[in-house]
């Protein structure tokens, strides 16, 4: 069943490129940003690298998140994969899993060329992709139930941002303090530890709350 | 006397009507009692001055900010898992006072931070998260209030708020390792506490008056929310008793 979904989900995605494509092209267009707003200057840009690059994931990742529950919603599949006997937190799992794949995987593995941009040498950039390989599947995870609970509400995309980000603060803290911690010389081990906390605190109560959300709001 | 009975909106509608001065007069009184004390009876402070009574409001507003929204979320939740009305419309009630609340502590500790640290707002740990509370509870307000059916805001505020409570200290805390810089706690339940007698007696009336105003306050605007929803049955409830 959880192939099943993640197996649908990529299929459907794969027929829409264009989406995935967008959000990557948003993320790199982001990060291109600074730069040119803060100045060239390399020690200043190596300094706010780490925070640029995440906070630039945790804003691509609210592009996706719209699309997550609302066309299958829309078009009246969700009610009916809701109805089947199989556990709504495996459906869900499925879901925000294909989600990540095809969303984020692809800014993290873009992520490594903007960190060289941003001058960083190739042990931070490795620390940097560990982050963003353990944070952004909970960016996924959490951000599910802002999802969920926006599905079909006005606005709902402006509304996903405001109930979601808060919630991703540890995140970035952790994710951003890894990479911080690499350039000045200490060790990122113990925020990449809590991240990997958060991950598998996420990965267990997350799809429950989500599932509890589409509930709600699928009634 | 059935105590159950008042889980009903319209049972408890007169109820909280007749609640109301109990707690809004003494609320009254005990500020008029806190801010005397606290403009002229406490002793100014031998290195902040004068500006240090800003704390008589800075500290009970940034209690009940954060401790409404614990008792906003476990409202929530009640209402969500015994589908009690009354309980989840007390959760909104409740959410508008506790985002107040938190304003006026980033608000009267902004006052306070200039004079003595020299600037309005640094990133310190408890400042910034006590700033993420407050978005969380625009979160929560601004969820409920774009969606038109009001049973399943009442529901879907209750996740986001039992979600919120988890993260609050995760976020407490990953914010506390991130940057710390304001005055640690000077009061605690087991040691003495290092502050002047009448001080500390005058911020204690101060909570105890915010704490009323706030129940007076949730009341009125709890009576508002069971009006719109279920107002025949209200006003009837109202005319019989």
């Amino acid at each position: 069943m959880l192939r099943w979904i993640v197996w649908r989900d990529l299929m459907l995605a794969w027929r829409r490129r264009a989406d995935a494509l967008s959000t990557l092209f948003f993320f790199v267009i982001v990060v291109s940003l600074f730069p040119l707003g803060i100045g060239p200057e390399a020690e200043l840009l190596r300094s706010v690298a780490p925070g640029v690059v995440w906070v630039a994931a945790l804003l691509a990742s609210m592009l996706s998140l719209g699309r997550l529950f609302a066309n299958d919603y829309q078009d009246g599949t969700l009610e009916q994969i809701m109805m089947t006997p199989q556990p709504l937190y495996l459906i869900v799992l499925g879901k925000v899993a294909a989600q990540w794949l095809t969303s984020e995987l692809p800014l993290v593995c873009i992520a490594p060329l903007l960190g060289v941009q941003f001058g960083l040498s190739n042990k931070t950039v490795g620390v940097l992709l560990i982050t963003l390989l353990l944070g952004t599947p909970v960016l996924s995870l959490i951000g599910s139930i802002g999802a969920a609970l926006t599905l079909g509400l006005r606005s709902s995309s402006v509304l996903i941002s405001i109930l979601v980000l808060p919630l991703y603060i540890p995140i970035l803290i952790f994710g951003a303090g890894a990479v911080e911690a690499e350039i000045i010389g200490m060790t990122a081990a113990s925020h990449i530890y809590l991240l990997g906390a958060v991950f598998v605190l996420a990965l267990i109560f997350a799809p429950w709350a989500t599932a509890a959300a589409l509930k709600i709001s699928v009634e | 006397m059935n105590l159950y009975k008042y889980a009903s909106p319209i049972n408890f509608y007169p109820l909280a009507g007749k609640l109301i001065p109990w707690f809004a007069i003494p609320s009254a009184l005990l500020f008029a009692v806190g801010l005397f004390m606290g403009f002229f009876i406490a002793p100014s402070d031998f290195q902040q001055g004068d500006a240090y009574r800003i704390i008589f409001i800075h500290v009970p507003a940034a209690w009940l900010g954060m401790f409404l929204y614990v008792l906003m979320a476990i409202y929530a939740g009640v209402g969500w898992a015994f589908n009690a009305r009354l309980a989840s419309m007390m959760a909104s009630s409740i959410s508008i006072t506790g985002a107040m609340f938190t304003f006026l502590s980033l608000v009267s500790g902004a006052f306070w931070g200039k004079p003595t640290w020299g600037t309005w707002w640094v990133w310190d740990a408890r400042m910034t998260s006590t700033l993420i509370l407050l978005f969380l509870y625009i979160g929560f307000i601004s969820l409920q209030s774009s969606i038109d059916d009001a049973r399943r805001a009442d529901r879907a505020g209750a996740v986001l708020a039992l979600v919120g409570v988890i993260n609050v200290p995760i976020i407490y805390f990953s914010v506390q390792w991130w940057n710390t810089l304001h005055q640690g706690a000077t009061i605690r339940i087991l040691q003495k506490p290092t502050i002047h007698g009448s001080m500390l007696w005058s911020m204690l009336i101060m909570l105890a008056a915010c704490w009323l105003y706030s129940v007076a306050v949730v009341l009125v605007r709890l009576r508002c929310t069971i009006l719109e929803r279920e107002q025949n049955a209200a006003r009837f409830a109202e005319a019989t008793v």
